[in-house]
Parts: structure tokens; C-alpha cells; sequence
């Protein structure tokens, strides 16, 4: 069996890039959550805070621990296996990674082991201070990451020189074209991801009667922050949408399935695109939907996949179905926020059972939307790795398709188990709720029993 | 710009490397030392006098891989692909170290964390020590790209490195403990100390008579004239410092025996530093082969220049927030 390298490589950065996203995702917005909760104890020495900041701090350590370590494959995965990528894009990609890790890793990592491990030897402002610290440093993260990943898509403030990019203009590189589209809709992504976990556990705890203090604040705090930016979501997907059709015209035409530029496009809420055959089946559409969407007009014209050949189109199929999945979610996530806000609103939220089941088991659309967005942008800027600069074909490392094969089953198989167990601890300290009111203060788990003081040598 | 750019940055990733080596080798060092530890109380001090600190010493790790990408791309993209398999193993156990911290909280069975704690700790040792070894023999180049082998880093000298890596990080981590635990566990670290020391002498010993008996350029780095002038003192001075770290370890010093292991580590450090400068591709590419653009040099300089600092306070910071010995009642959250 011919291993290629090409295809190896990719789907082992897919796999770990997949696998990472979903840990920033949620941690971000629960950094946020935190420290949100944190201010709030402070400010009104509501003991509900403090419970519910010291639950989903645990929470938080699980989730953030898995990020990390997911985060550092990525780094080095750039050299292992995309080293062309590194020559050809490092003097540009470099420094904005390297700024991440001066601005934010730092930051994050110090700061957590005090708010984590601080407990009686740090202020109260202090511990206050290192729950913002660290969702300072998620943000910050987010904005290298998304300055370095958005200049792939919409390259600029760089010149090419024998095959080899040189930077010419920073804040060109790092303000370019579709990174504030990227970034604020990946920023409003997590929030939202984080919210509807907090709104599932709430009504968890909700529908098993227990924490209801808690529970009742957590979901006011989620459905207050969701009925807002699940509805901003959609506007800031059409506006970096837009953007995504002046730069990148082709990605769009893949995300609709659109093969004939001379005609308005349909909204095919289904369909199966043929890509040998340059057509699709099964269309279920809404006419003329995506050119009012993309154009604002329903007989505005926009590119179509057969304006350029087959190897400078992206896999369509994939490209398609995650952006309709990503969408679908976007939807419910809408319906969910708003109805429950007024449910909230009626005083009849506690009461309605089943919608508190609905999205107590519906903790998981934020993540899914996520990596389904991921999908569509990344899937969708191929066969480029650097879009007009560098195919990823011509990007991998010259490194043998076994050894890769060999890392791929590696990483699928600790990923696996990792992620696996991390999800059932995580449900763990969930079912197990915030601190009762009744139970003695936290001592944390396990105290250190050292006894006396004893001489540490022998004398 | 009159500044040697390539310089200064070889000397930034330097310090860069030297902190990662010294913060998780000492944490690293306490994984190793799991094994030993005889009942559950034990392992959980070792825990917790690790966990504050953990992940802001492996940032230093992403600093330097990340700093080499941003310095160095070329020599970044040569080594990586070279060293491909002790790379991701490397990886792989950072992940299972990592996660164990907080994992292990939660679980019902600690035992099997225990293990992966340890393994996953020894492991990344051994895959760095490997790492190094590969570096030293040199690295496959033709037309600036790696063209060598899957293998090329496995041979006997690679494993020796990366033996040599996991006892200095024992030493580190048995130290570590001797300045921050109280009681048998203390005695014991005295002990595991000591003995991590003996190894790691030999292992330099050795490695230092083997690099410039296999590698003429190193030979001829150490032992031509005016060098060797400049260079017979670091092996005398690291002697002594081994010789010093062995008394205190008997005697009431806390805080001396980790802080004698550390300078062992910048010897043996500088060493290597001496025996391949300014080699980071041994043995063809130098660091200004390897070079960024200037431009992007500058641009990432200037802000490390001010970033630096202050990550270096609130590093200093937190670990004078943990000072001293382990406190009763201190555990997780």
C-alpha cells in the first residue's frame, strides 16, 4: 500500500488541530465566566458566586490541562511535519507565534497555578486579579493565533522573494484583510460555546432538584449572555461570509455548492455534489437563496466552481456539509437563547420541563459548530496552505509516509483515551455540583497531612 | 542595523532552552522519581510541590520551539523533520505527564496515574536527551532542506544523551524535593540525590570523551591552541561544583544542593553550547544560514525585549509565592 505523505500529513494536523480547538473553545469563555464570577463575589459577597467560581474552577483545570498539552504538538507540528510551510511562511508566521507565547502562554500558565494552587498563602485580590489574568491571556492567545492563521487565507504586508515570503508591513500581516471577520466571529464562538455548556448544566442540576440556587443563576447568567451573541453570531458569520467572497471566491462557491457563476445561486439546504461531474443531486433549495445572502440581490451573480479547474478547488463535499452543520447549529443555538430568555423573562423557565432537557443533553453544539466551522475555512482554502503563495501539497516535510502513518495511529489512539477520560472526569465533577451550602469550607481534596516539623537530616 | 542580529537571538533561544531545561527538568525530574516514593501521602507532596509550576515551566518548551520558527525557520525546518519520531514521542509524553496533574485529582484509582506520571516524565526526558544526542551528531542537509533518514538519530550515543538527560533531570527533581519537602521524604531525596549525581557525572564523563573522539570538529573545538587555554578550567570548575553539591548534600543545606545542580546543568550546558556553536544545524548549517529575515528579527526583538522581563517577574513572583517548604493542609484548589 502506497502511503502518501501529503494526505498523512494533513490528516494528522487535522486530527490534532481538531482535537485542540475544542479545549480553547470552551476555555476561553470559561476563564471569562470565572473571573466574571470572582468580580461578582467580591462585589456582593453572594456566597452563590464563590460556590459556583470554586465548581467550575476545577472544571476549568481538566479542560485548560488538555489544551496545553494539545497546544504543544501544534507548535512543533509545524517543523515535524510542514517544515516548507516553516521555510517558506516562517519569517512571517514565527514572530506572530512567537508573540503568542510572550504575550499569553506565559501569562495564562503563571497565573493558573495561582488561582488553581494559591489558596490561603494569595490575597483575595490577588486570586480575583489571576482569574482575569488568565482569561486576559485566552483572548490575547486567540488574537495571535487568529492574526497568524487569517494572513494563510488573505496573505499581506509581505513581498515573495526567490519562493520565500519577507515581511514588509506588520500591522498589514497582522490586521489583514479577513482576520477581524475571523477572530471576533471565533471570539463570539467560544463565549457562545461556553454559554450553552453552563446553561446544560444548570438545567442538569435543575431537573435532578439539586443546587438550585446555583442552577438558577447559572442559567439567568447563560441565557442572559446566549440571547445576545447567538444572534451576533449570525450577523458576524455573514459579514466575514462576505469577506470570504471578495478574497477567497472559490471557498464560497465550495460552501454553496455553486458550480455556474453566469447563473444566481440557489440555497441548497441539500444536496450532493458530484465533484467528477460537476453538478449536484438530490438538491432540496431555496432559490436564488445564496445570492440574496451573498449579494443582496436574488439575481446577483457570484463565482462558480467552474470558473477555475478541478486542482484549484477545495474537497467540496466536506466544505458543504460542515458549513450546513456548523449553520443548523447556529440556528438551534438561536431558538434555544431566545426562547429559554423568555421563558426567563415569564417566570415559567424552572417549570418547563422539557426544554430544560432539551438543552441540558445539548451541551455539545457550540463544540461541534466549531469544528465543523474550522472545517469549512480550512478544507475550504485548499488546495492552498498559504492562499496564491504555497499548495500544501509543496509544503509537507521530507519525512517517509510510514513514519507518519506510525504518529497518525499514535496520536488517534492517546488523543482518544485522553479525551475519553477527560470528558468522564469532567462529568464527574459536574453531577457532583457546586459545594453545599452545609459543607465545611473547601480544603481542596486531598489535605496534606505533613504532621510536625521533623529534621530533614540526619544529625 | 550595526547589531548581529543572528547572535543576539542564538543567545535568547539559548536562554530560552537553558530555562526550559532547568524549570521542567526539576519537574520533570520529580515524575522520575515516582517509582521511588513509598506510599501515597509521598507522591501527593511530590505533586503538589510541582503543580503550581508545571505549566509555566513547559511554556519554556513552546518558547523554544516557537522562538526557533521565528529566529531560525530554516534551522527549525531542518531539524524537526530530522528528529521526527523522538519529536512526537517527546510530545506524547508531555501530554500524559501534563494531564496526570489534574486527572489524577479526580480519579477514583491513582495507582494507574502514578504510573503514567512517571512514565510519561521519564520518557519526555529520555526523548530530549535523545533529541540532543541527534543534534550533536549532526544533521542531514542538502540544498538547505533535511535529507536524511527516519533513523538517522537512533544509535547508541543518542540513547547515552538521553540516559544522561533523565539522571540530570533526577538530580534536578531530587534536589527540587530536598528544598521543598521535610521529614523521610526529604531524607530519601538526600539520598536519591547523591546517587542521580554519581550517574550524571559519569554520564558527562563520558559524553565528553566521546564527542571529541567521534567528532573531529569537536576535537578540534576543544583541544586546538589558543582554545584549550580558554577551556580546561569548565571541566575542573564542574568537578568542583559536583564535589560541592555531594558535601552539601550531607549536611544541613535546603536550598544549596539544588541550587549546585543547576549550575551543573549551565556546565554541562555551556559545554555543549562551546563544543557546536555556531553550528544550530551541526555540522553544516550556522545560525546565520539559518537566519529569519532581519526585518522579522527586529520586529519579534524589540518585543521580547520588553516581554522578557516581565514574564521573568511574574515567574520570580510565583515561585516567591511558594517558597519554603510544602505547608500542612496544602493539596489541589
Amino acid at each position: 500500500m502506497e502511503l502518501d505523505p501529503v494526505l498523512l500529513a494533513r490528516l494528522q494536523f487535522a486530527f490534532t488541530i481538531s482535537f485542540h480547538i475544542i479545549f480553547p473553545s470552551f476555555t476561553i469563555g470559561l476563564s471569562a465566566y470565572i473571573a466574571t464570577l470572582e468580580v461578582l463575589w467580591g462585589a456582593t459577597g453572594a456566597e452563590r458566586y464563590k460556590r459556583l467560581a470554586a465548581f467550575w474552577t476545577k472544571i476549568f483545570a481538566v479542560s485548560f490541562g488538555m489544551g496545553v498539552v494539545s497546544g504543544i504538538v501544534l507548535s512543533y507540528q509545524l517543523g515535524t511535519n510542514w517544515s516548507r510551510f516553516s521555510a517558506v511562511a516562517g519569517n512571517v508566521i514565527g514572530p506572530l507565534a512567537g508573540y503568542e507565547v510572550l504575550t499569553a502562554f506565559f501569562l495564562e500558565a503563571t497565573f493558573l497555578g495561582i488561582l488553581l494552587f494559591g489558596g490561603s498563602r494569595v490575597p483575595r485580590w490577588l486570586h480575583v486579579f489571576s482569574a482575569i489574568a488568565v482569561a486576559v491571556g485566552t483572548t490575547i492567545s486567540a488574537f495571535w493565533i487568529l492574526a497568524a492563521n487569517s494572513w494563510m487565507h488573505t496573505p499581506a504586508g509581505h513581498e515573495m522573494r526567490g519562493g520565500i515570503a519577507y515581511a514588509t508591513d506588520w500591522l498589514a500581516i497582522i490586521f489583514n484583510p479577513s482576520f477581524i471577520y475571523r477572530f471576533a466571529h471565533m471570539l463570539n464562538a467560544a463565549f457562545l460555546t461556553t454559554g450553552f455548556v453552563v446553561l446544560a448544566v444548570g438545567a442538569r442540576h435543575l431537573l435532578a432538584n439539586r443546587h438550585a440556587e446555583e442552577a438558577r443563576t447559572m442559567m439567568r447568567m447563560a441565557l442572559g449572555l446566549t440571547a445576545v451573541l447567538a444572534p451576533l453570531q449570525l450577523f458576524l458569520g455573514d459579514q466575514h461570509g462576505l469577506n470570504t467572497l471578495e478574497h477567497q471566491p472559490i471557498k464560497v462557491a465550495a460552501m454553496e455548492a455553486h458550480w455556474d457563476g453566469s447563473k444566481p445561486g440557489d440555497f441548497h439546504v441539500f444536496a450532493w455534489p458530484d465533484e467528477k461531474g460537476e453538478r449536484n443531486w438530490f438538491e432540496i433549495s431555496i432559490p436564488r437563496g445564496s445570492s440574496l445572502i451573498l449579494t443582496h440581490d436574488p439575481n446577483g451573480l457570484f463565482p462558480g466552481l467552474k470558473s477555475v479547474p478541478p486542482q484549484e478547488r477545495p474537497p467540496i463535499v466536506p466544505v458543504f456539509f460542515a458549513f450546513r452543520i456548523m449553520l443548523g447549529i447556529g440556528f438551534f443555538m438561536i431558538a434555544a437563547a431566545l426562547y429559554g430568555a423568555w421563558l426567563m423573562w415569564r417566570g415559567t423557565l424552572e417549570r418547563t420541563r422539557w426544554y430544560l432537557y432539551v438543552v441540558a443533553n445539548t451541551w455539545w453544539v457550540g463544540f461541534v459548530a466549531v469544528i465543523a466551522g474550522w472545517i469549512v475555512t480550512e478544507t475550504g482554502r485548499q488546495p492552498w496552505i498559504v492562499h496564491g503563495i504555497l499548495r500544501t501539497a509543496d509544503a509537507v516535510s521530507p519525512v517517509p509516509g510510514g513514519s507518519i502513518a506510525t504518529t497518525l495511529a499514535l496520536f488517534v489512539l492517546v488523543y482518544g483515551v485522553v479525551f475519553s477520560l477527560g470528558i468522564y472526569y469532567i462529568n464527574r465533577l459536574i453531577a457532583k455540583g457546586p459545594e453545599d451550602r452545609e459543607a465545611p469550607g473547601g480544603l481542596g481534596h486531598r489535605p496534606l497531612a505533613a504532621g510536625h516539623r521533623q529534621k530533614a537530616v540526619p544529625t | 542595523m550595526a547589531w548581529d542580529l543572528p547572535l543576539i537571538w542564538a543567545g535568547i533561544i539559548g536562554i530560552a532552552v537553558a530555562m526550559y531545561v532547568i524549570l521542567d527538568g526539576f519537574d520533570l525530574g520529580v515524575g522520575i522519581l515516582f517509582p521511588f516514593a513509598r506510599s501515597e501521602r509521598e507522591r501527593d507532596q511530590m505533586l503538589t510541590s510541582i503543580a503550581p509550576f508545571w505549566d509555566g515551566n513547559e511554556t519554556w518548551l513552546v518558547l523554544g520551539g516557537g522562538g526557533l520558527l521565528a529566529a531560525f525557520p530554516r534551522a527549525y525546518a531542518a531539524i524537526m523533520p530530522a528528529l521526527y519520531l523522538p519529536v512526537i514521542a517527546m510530545l506524547l509524553a508531555l501530554v500524559f505527564r501534563g494531564i496526570t496533574f489534574e486527572f489524577r485529582t479526580v480519579a477514583r484509582h491513582k495507582a494507574r496515574w502514578d504510573i503514567v506520571f512517571a512514565a510519561g516524565s521519564t520518557l519526555a526526558g529520555f526523548c530530549q536527551g535523545v533529541i540532543l544526542g541527534g543534534l550533536i551528531q549532526g544533521i542531514k542537509v542538502e540544498n538547505g532542506e533535511f535529507a536524511g533518514g527516519a533513523f538517522d538519530w537512533a544509535t547508541p550515543f543518542a540513547a547515552l544523551c538521553g540516559l544522561g538527560v533523565v539522571a540530570g533531570y533526577a538530580l534536578l527533581g531530587a534536589t527540587w524535593m530536598v528544598m521543598k519537602t521535610e521529614g523521610d521524604i526529604a531524607l530519601q531525596a538526600r539520598a536519591q540525590a547523591k546517587a542521580a549525581l554519581l550517574a550524571v557525572l559519569a554520564f558527562m564523563a563520558v559524553v565528553s570523551l566521546w564527542t571529541p573522539l567521534a567528532f573531529p570538529r569537536i576535537f578540534e573545538r576543544w583541544f586546538s591552541l589558543p582554545n584549550f587555554l580558554w577551556l580546561w578550567p569548565v571541566p575542573i570548575v564542574t568537578a568542583l561544583v559536583a564535589f560541592a553539591a555531594w558535601k552539601w548534600l550531607d549536611h544541613r543545606a535546603d536550598g544549596r544542593p539544588f541550587l549546585a545542580a543547576v549550575v551543573l546543568f549551565l556546565l554541562g550546558y555551556l559545554g555543549l553550547v562551546i563544543s557546536t556553536f555556531p553550528y544550530l544545524v551541526p555540522p553544516t548549517l550556522t545560525i546565520w544560514d539559518t537566519a529569519a529575515a532581519p526585518d522579522s528579527q527586529l520586529f519579534m526583538l524589540i518585543g521580547t525585549l520588553v516581554l522578557l522581563p516581565i514574564i521573568l517577574g511574574y515567574t520570580g513572583f510565583i515561585y516567591w509565592l511558594f517558597r519554603g517548604k510544602l505547608r500542612e493542609g496544602e493539596g489541589y484548589h
